[in-house]
């Protein structure tokens, strides 16, 4: 039922991905140094060609980029072949479904508009879940327990990767932002810091991926309800996944009302994000590997 | 300067729209002398938005504790196993309910408090949006200038024709428009009125999922019961190894009905290797279910897919094996026979039981371990190295004496020895007797006392057996939160106005006022500039500061 073959050209690929990311991550890294090193032009204003910062890097990083996403969806792809089924059994594959969503999103995204600045913090983060992933969460291709043959779990884990790559990069942005932040408070705008949009636009982003990533996570959560219920009998149990995906979305919600409270600056209700997605890590990473429930699906051998 | 740079300039929300909700509901009024402008003080810290995001971030770090202690409700013999390991800690950590984290008064004041402050933001929210709904757009501002987001240009049209073409504009994309007296130069259009509408049903969803869970606690049960192959269980309340009624169940009120498990199949990963080898693969059953007079209904069930009778469903979860054993006198007279179930004590399905032979004086009680496919380990001794019946041994002691002295209540998974005296071989007394059996075999006891055979094995289902009144409320309610977070948080509330001044040229101003952050607020503003232009004939006058930059 698993094909050998299939499962190691998909092996082969993600070993690839993560070559690639790192080269990627290279570019994109002289990209912000070669661009905030130019002397500075009006935000946004259009700029003469002799004058702007070369981005030759930056789309080499773009381009690296690109080959990556086609080389971790592949492998992901080419795993879910081997196995004749969706690639969500175990924590290695959830990883690369994450890190699958996380470069898909960026690079559509730089198709539509400039986001050769926001390489780095995407790239980054991607690089460390596929190396974690191949390092450390590796399981053999196979099929699937009984407890996880259910349209729910492709529902919920599909929606949950989704929103795990939103919350990726939406913390990669918060940071951008508090960094940026701090730079412009101090009036010291220098280096690499200045190849990044304003203050106020990084924040207006953050919030955007939010905004999107929250009602995914809220429906990952639901759907993982009705998914317990036919499988455990219980729809909630406070299992310890259950209980940090909810302390996940009481997090985000209080980032969301923090935003909206007078008296909460725009930099504190950051905070809170990133708090989220601390939240996040841990529950896929110590909730997994440490403690013990009824999800033990991680395939890790402890 | 455009209007982009303006508003980047401008402090994030200096310039919005006025919430429907007043915020800071903290420092309305403000403490007063007397009980009431007391209550009323501590009424409004408790529903002001910023006690709710502390109740929310207080919430998140209660609930912590819950997946690092081990839970009475979840895993009762962790908590007492935790007990035993921490004979210090412990009693405190219990004290301060660490092992019953989300029954503790503690966590349930937390989200009642958030409760009431959720209800008391509530009801004056509805008030406001239900008035707002029936209320026009307010006027139009005198100075549009100084709204976050405006453009302006000349055009060649007469005032009137450029009111109707902005008015005709905004009704185009379905705003709201303000009534305005004949004649009047000025637009006031507002839309997005779902936002709120949105933002006031997901608050009362999260309500209502609170409620129905409390609903189904109360009203709700659950019991568990392990059912052989071929065997046929009775519902009832004596019926189940376990039984937990809601606090306003009573046992009268459990359904009556007989489930026959017919057949179990289960397969374990023989083929990938690592952690992957031997984990389950195929767990599924089938079972007759009788009900009152109604015909006998074979259904197939497996995990993921509970049966369902008379509103209580029944999950398969958990499965393990019970060997056939026969127990014969001296005068090979059968005094027992019976599939025993044994319980799996690892993923190997190594299990532990007793078999308890009342029909001889004294009584004979065997204990042991079951290996699905044994072996013989040289460091942990006897193991399972597979969880399927590959190579299945039954390797038992005996003991002799009274298996239920008193009639002492214990558990059929074991036999307290206390009393009783262990069997010993005949050919070397000092040495224990012991049996490996595998199926079909049979051996003498010591001392002439009989034999004792396993049969074959035959496999036992978990069941658990719930009713949850409060389960399809509480999916109703997620689902409704969930499109009003969708409302909520995609819907922009918009306002825009509209001025046109006469002179040589018609000046057209359109402004724009957004609710929260709103980057594509810019882009409306222009496009419907751009639309009132065309319709008023579609000749502006190029004006320097309507250049649109390039962002
Ligand atoms: C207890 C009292 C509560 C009050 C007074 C309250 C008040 C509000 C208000 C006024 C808003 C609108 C913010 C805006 O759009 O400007 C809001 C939004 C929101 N509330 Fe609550 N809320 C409460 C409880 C909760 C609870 C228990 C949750 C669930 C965890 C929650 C989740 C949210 C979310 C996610 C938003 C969206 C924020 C946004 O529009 O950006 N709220 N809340």
């Amino acid at each position: 039922m698993t094909d050998p073959t299939l499962a190691m050209a998909s092996d082969y690929a993600v070993w690839a991905s993560t070559a690639v990311l790192a080269l990627a991550l290279l570019a994109f890294c002289a990209h912000l140094a070669v661009t905030g090193a130019a002397p500075a032009t009006a935000a946004g204003a259009p700029v003469t060609a002799a004058a702007a910062p070369s981005r030759r890097w930056g789309v080499v990083g773009l381009q690296l980029t690109w080959l990556a996403t086609f080389l971790v969806v592949g492998g992901t792809a080419l795993r879910a072949l081997a196995v004749t089924r969706a690639p969500l059994g175990n924590m290695y594959e959830f990883a690369l479904m994450t890190a699958s969503f996380a470069l898909v999103i960026y690079s559509v995204w730089s198709l539509r508009k400039e986001r050769l600045w926001l390489g780095a913090f995407v790239v980054l983060p991607v690089l460390l879940i596929v190396g974690a992933a191949r390092l450390g969460w590796y399981t053999e291709a196979s099929q699937l327990m009984p407890a996880l043959k259910n349209v729910w779990l492709v529902i919920h884990v599909t929606i949950a990767t989704l929103s795990v790559g939103l919350f990726t990069i939406g913390a990669a942005l918060a940071t951008a932002y508090l960094l940026r932040d701090r730079a412009e408070g101090r009036g010291e705008v220098r280096g690499w810091l200045a190849a990044l949009p304003g203050a106020q636009a990084l924040e207006r982003m953050t919030y955007g991926i939010h905004v999107f990533a929250f009602p995914l996570w809220t429906f990952a959560v639901i759907s993982g309800a009705i998914w317990a219920e036919q499988a455990w009998g219980r729809y909630w149990g406070w299992d310890p996944k259950e209980t940090w995906s909810f302390v996940i979305w009481v997090v985000y919600a209080a980032y969301l009302h923090a935003r909206a409270t007078t008296g909460w600056t725009t930099r504190r209700s950051t905070w809170i994000a990133i708090a989220g997605f601390v939240c996040v890590v841990l529950n896929f990473t110590a909730v997994n590997l440490l403690m013990t429930g009824l999800h033990s699906y991680s395939g890790v051998s402890t | 300067m455009t209007t982009d740079q303006q508003a980047d300039l401008q402090p994030e929300g200096s310039e919005r729209i006025e919430p429907d909700y007043p915020k800071d509901r903290t420092t309305i009024g403000g403490p007063r002398l007397g009980l009431v402008g007391w209550v009323r003080w501590v009424w409004r810290q408790l529903t002001s938005m910023r006690t709710a995001l502390a109740l929310l971030l207080l919430l998140a770090v209660a609930a912590l504790p819950g997946s690092v202690f081990p839970q009475r409700g979840v895993d009762a013999a962790r908590v007492r196993r935790y007990l035993e390991d921490h004979p210090d800690a412990g009693p405190w950590l219990d004290r301060l309910g660490m092992f019953d984290v989300y029954s503790s008064p503690w966590f349930a004041s937390i989200y009642l408090l958030l409760m009431i402050s959720l209800v008391g933001c509530i009801i004056p929210r509805i008030r406001q949006q239900v008035r707002s709904l029936g209320a026009p757009p307010p006027r139009t501002p005198r100075n549009l200038e100084r709204l976050p987001v405006h453009r302006h240009t000349l055009l060649e049209a007469t005032p009137a024709e450029a009111v109707a073409a902005a008015r005709a504009a905004l009704a185009g994309r379905r705003f709201r428009l303000r009534a305005e007296e004949p004649g009047a130069l000025v637009v006031s259009a507002e839309k997005g009125y779902l936002k709120e509408t949105g933002n006031i049903l997901f608050h009362l969803a999260i309500l209502g999922v609170i409620v129905s869970v409390a609903v189904g606690h109360l009203f709700g049960w659950r019991g568990e019961i392990i059912v052989k192959e071929r065997e046929t269980f009775t519902s009832g309340a004596g019926a189940f190894d376990t039984l937990q009624l809601g606090p306003l169940v009573d046992e009268e009120d459990l359904p009556v009905f007989s489930l026959r498990l017919d057949d179990l199949d289960v397969q374990f990963e023989a083929e990938a290797q690592g952690a992957q080898f031997g984990q389950p693969r195929v767990f599924r059953g089938v079972a007759t279910v009788q009900q009152g007079d109604e015909p006998a209904l074979g259904e197939e069930f497996a995990v993921n897919h509970p049966l369902h009778v008379d509103g209580t469903s029944v999950y398969l979860l958990g499965n393990g094996y019970a060997p056939v054993v026969t127990v014969r006198d001296a005068d090979g007279q059968v005094v027992y026979q019976d599939a025993v179930t044994f319980l799996p004590q690892d993923n190997t399905y190594s299990s532990s039981g007793a078999i308890k032979v009342t029909g001889l004086e004294p009584n004979l009680g065997f204990v042991g371990g079951f290996f699905p496919t044994f072996a013989a380990d040289p460091t942990l001794g006897m193991v399972s190295s597979f969880p399927d019946l590959v190579d299945p041994a039954l390797v038992l002691t005996a003991f002799e004496g009274d298996l239920f002295p008193e009639g002492r209540a214990q558990s059929v998974f074991s036999i307290d020895t206390e009393g009783m005296t262990q069997l010993m071989k005949d050919e070397d007394p000092q040495t224990p007797f012991s049996v490996a059996l595998r199926p079909g075999e049979s051996v003498e006891l010591p001392g002439g006392r009989g034999t004792i055979e396993m049969e074959s094995v035959i496999r036992w289902g978990g069941l658990l057996m719930r009713h949850d009144p409060g389960r399809l409320p509480a999916l109703l309610f997620a689902g409704l939160a969930l499109v009003g977070l969708v409302l909520m948080l995609g819907v922009k509330r918009r306002r825009v106005f509209v001025r046109v001044g006469a002179g040589t040229h018609t000046e057209v101003t359109v402004a724009g006022l957004p609710k929260g952050t709103d980057p594509g607020l810019e882009e409306l503003v222009e496009r419907i500039l751009a639309q009132t232009v065309t319709a008023a004939g579609g000749r502006a006058v190029p004006a320097d500061d309507v250049t649109k930059d390039d962002r």
